[in-house]
């Protein structure tokens, strides 16, 4: 636990790369097997079921400490973090644990077999053995919301440091169904999978947005257009007669994505397309958040797999005959790709290309491009190879202007984490005759220094209090940017909107110039 | 009537007819210590200790009028007997007692238990009514023993040094500067200033208060010697330009909001040290104990919650209302030290 929670320590008091990277792969070169093996685990979000109610917790250390458990209710909601919280307000003692994270984790999954009574006392008893920074650990361990800054990505790039293995052999050995107590760190990430090489993906080729007009790109003939789909970047690999879907987050999601299974069997060996998942239905892209129910589960059920189909929108072919065939020019990709696709099952679709002579054409496409259920539009140049990363210059995303609304402040609540403390979570209303009807929330879009100015604001206008929420006078007035409306049965206001942000504060406004509930609905029926 | 009453200049003595800490313009002001959000421009006579006075004639001119006071003497006004004690914030700050027909009211302006080595050590005053600040009143503060932080600072700037950066901590002008120049070992290397801490140095040694040499950062001086060395800046000086001459450095803020992660990830320093000059949940606790005294007004701070666990505790409890810097927990903007 000693090395672990220092561990912790330094990936938390960093918010830079290197020194994430160095610290990660230092302990993979000294942590013993069995605890390296649960940290994988652990920032691969393989977390153990949680053992220990978070109200359970918060009462028993209250106990502990002395204090009301209202107190401590309190604290929680200005610290903004539960585990911390607790470390902080338990008495200071100076003892520290020696034993390992192992050791721990086995304590905390053991914590679920026993009685309510048995668990708070074992729970006391961890609490006395562990150092203040330990305490904060363990109770991380227990109640989740484990995120050390540190993407499964970049632990995958420590390992890679520290054992010399490639990332992507790495990547592919941590993937699927495994627990700590199922394995081993030599078996898991030490000994070769005998499919790995098959499943390696390319590199994405990503898109920078177009800031400038269109026009300073040269000819409309130079390049080619898509919509630009609203899912999650994809790569479907088929090598040795086998499947691997790829995310954009270098993930393996195969398992999650069951329906293109059916490609093996389309598909020639030597296959890789790239693309975008998306959910659809009946020859029309279905909303996106329909998808991120899907994201989140490892095991995708029949009734979910029905309520949000999905297919694979293709643009591009990266091998074809196991053959690399990125260096070839786009137009030369963008035939071979047809041909693969015109093969293909429904679920394989091709992204037409959206022709047009000028670029006011173009634009006229792109100002329609919401009503399509579209983000704006792609443009690639025919002649550009598929390159790595994020490169200027061949690929451009175009998208459509967010929608907008003028809205008012009516309740401020303390943000956590990087912003516990202060007030940066807003809900927003329109104006609906007399009254104020609440729409969205936002808690981004403003500087440090305009959030100080707004958490001041708060504290010195607040109307009432509700834990830690509280109700503002509604006189600062921002203007709420976002990217879709649809109808919602579960809002007062009757729609939900898709990324609400707030992208400027409108201090030349008094709230009585604010958009009405009217003007939402309007929105809705042109766009919804 | 009250003895002490809060109104819109600040806190009032009807039969004295003077204010302590007033946040308006007013007749006769008794100023606890020097912080911008205690001792305010505009009042046409300060009275305040000794120790305190340099520091509050340089912030606001040396042509006010201005009287001083030791600790512990008496100054009687309309027959209302004041007189000032330490309080352990800052050189010079104290707590003014107010006795008026055998009634004891103190007013605690901010302070803090432990004896940092620079202000008059905390003395508790028994009263029967105590307005007191509560900064930092919330069980999560706890502050380490604070020789284990200067023991911090002093690994982190070694560790600066071998790594061939500068070391560029941010404390308070008045009072967390002085506090840590007393504190860190002399023998450590040299220590730059910022302008605005060295200033205050400056009065504070012409007063005969001993602080180790300290050098003033100036566009003159010759970026090389920055290397290795501690710079003590203050907290709106990072990421500024100013900052660009100690390339490469690290950077540390040494505050009582650095107790919680989140204040410390929302900085923008490298690290986060605990040290605070306002009493942390302990201290406030023993503090207002050791008063005697069964009626509290909590004025800047978590004074909601704070007032409420008072009451818990059988406290007779109100939170007020002051233009202190309560809450905010960002030195530059207000004035007020944590």
């Amino acid at each position: 636990m000693k090395q672990f929670t220092k561990l912790f320590s330094e990936l938390d008091g960093t918010t830079k790369t290197n020194p994430k990277v160095d610290a990660l792969s230092d302990y993979f070169d000294k942590a013993p097997e069995y605890d390296k093996l649960w940290t994988i685990a652990l920032l691969s979000h393989r977390r153990p079921k949680r053992a220990v109610n978070a109200t359970r917790m918060k009462e028993w250390a209250a106990e502990i400490a002395g204090l009301p458990f209202w107190l401590v209710d309190e604290s929680h909601h200005v610290v903004g973090d539960l585990a911390e919280t607790i470390a902080l307000i338990l008495p200071d003692h100076e003892n520290e644990s020696s034993e390992s994270l192992t050791h721990w984790m086995e304590f905390i999954i053991g914590l679920r077999n026993l009685e309510e009574n048995e668990r708070k006392s074992e729970m006391a008893r961890a609490w006395s053995m562990l150092s203040r920074q330990q305490r904060f650990v363990f109770n991380k361990l227990i109640t989740g919301g484990f995120r050390m800054g540190v993407s499964q990505k970049l632990m995958v790039r420590a390992l890679a440091a520290a054992t010399g293995i490639e990332e992507n052999l790495l990547a592919h050995r941590l993937m699927g169904d495994w627990t700590p107590a199922s394995t081993t760190f030599e078996e898991l990430v030490l000994s070769e999978d005998k499919d790995e090489k098959d499943s390696r993906p390319y590199p994405f080729y990503l898109a920078y947005p177009l800031e400038q007009p269109p026009g300073e790109l040269g000819t409309p003939a130079e390049w080619q257009a898509e919509m630009k789909w609203d899912g999650i970047r994809g790569q479907i690999i088929v090598r040795n007669q086998q499947l691997f879907v790829w995310s954009r987050g270098e993930e393996l999601v195969t398992d999650k994505y069951p329906e293109y299974e059916v490609l093996t069997g389309f598909l020639p060996d030597g296959t890789v397309l790239d693309g975008e998942i998306m959910p659809f239905r009946d020859g029309l892209p279905l909303p996106f958040t329909l998808l991120q129910k899907r994201i989140g589960r490892k095991k995708v059920g029949p009734s979910l797999l029905k309520k949000v189909p999905v297919i694979f929108m293709a643009y591009d072919l990266l091998e074809s005959g196991g053959e690399d065939i990125r260096q070839l020019p786009l137009n030369e990709r963008r035939k071979k790709l047809e041909m693969v696709v015109a093969e293909a099952p429904e679920i394989l679709r091709l992204s037409e290309t959206v022709s047009f002579d000028t670029w006011e054409e173009l634009a006229d496409v792109r100002s329609d491009a919401r009503s399509r259920q579209t983000e704006g539009i792609m443009l690639k140049n025919q002649a550009s190879a598929y390159r790595v990363g994020r490169k200027r210059g061949d690929w451009w995303k175009w998208k459509v202007d967010p929608l907008t609304i003028d809205a008012v402040m009516i309740y401020a609540m303390r943000g956590h984490g990087r912003r516990a403390n202060l007030y940066t979570d807003y809900t927003f209303a329109v104006r609906d005759g007399e009254n104020l009807v609440p729409f969205a929330k936002a808690y981004s879009g403003l500087t440090d220094k305009e959030i100080a100015r707004v958490d001041r604001f708060v504290k010195q206008n607040t109307l009432e209090r509700f834990g830690p929420v509280r109700s503002v006078r509604p006189e600062l007035v921002f203007e709420i940017a976002f990217e879709g409306i649809n109808k919602s049965s579960r809002h007062k206001s009757g729609v939900a909107l898709r990324f609400p942000r707030i992208s400027r504060w409108r201090e030349d406004k008094p709230a009585s110039e604010i958009n009405t509930l009217d003007d939402l609905h309007r929105m809705m029926d042109l766009y919804g | 009537m009250a003895l002490l009453e809060f109104n819109e200049n600040g806190i009032f003595c009807p039969p004295a007819s003077v204010y302590i800490d007033p946040w308006r313009p007013v007749r006769n002001a008794l100023i606890t210590h020097g912080h911008a959000d205690h001792s305010r421009r505009g009042h046409q006579h300060y009275l305040c200790t000794e120790s305190a006075a340099p520091v509050i004639r340089y912030r606001l001119g040396e042509d006010i009028s201005l009287e001083t006071i030791k600790y512990g003497e008496p100054r009687v006004i309309n027959g209302v007997r004041f007189s000032f004690h330490p309080a352990g914030h800052i050189l010079g700050s104290a707590q003014i007692r107010v006795e008026y027909k055998g009634e004891i009211w103190v007013v605690s302006g901010d302070y803090k238990l432990e004896n940092d080595g620079i202000s008059e050590a905390f003395e508790p005053v028994r009263c029967h009514t105590f307005i007191s600040e509560c900064t930092f009143g919330l069980p999560v503060y706890n502050w380490p023993d604070q020789h284990d932080v200067y023991a911090d600072i002093v690994r982190w700037w070694k560790r600066n040094r071998e790594e061939g950066k500068t070391s560029v901590i941010t404390a308070y002008a008045l009072g967390k500067a002085q506090r840590l120049l007393r504190n860190l070992p002399e023998n450590e290397g040299p220590v730059f200033t910022h302008g605005a801490v060295e200033n205050v140095n400056e009065v504070i040694r012409r007063q005969g208060i001993q602080l180790p040499d300290t050098i003033r950062v100036t566009p003159e001086q010759d970026r090389k010697a920055y290397q290795g060395a501690l710079v003590i800046a203050t907290p709106s000086a990072l990421g500024s330009p100013w900052m660009k001459k100690f390339r490469p450095y690290s950077t540390a803020m040494a505050s009582g909001w650095m107790a919680i992660r989140g204040t410390r990830r929302r900085r923008s320093a490298d690290r986060g040290f605990v040290l605070s000059d306002h009493a942390d949940w302990g201290g406030l606790n023993q503090a207002i104990e050791q008063t005697g005294a069964e009626k509290i007004f909590v004025t800047h701070g978590y004074t909601s919650i704070y007032g409420n666990w008072l009451k818990d505790q059988g406290y007779d409890a109100r939170e007020v209302k002051t233009d202190f810097s309560g809450e905010s927990d960002d030195a530059d903007s207000t004035g007020g030290d944590a």
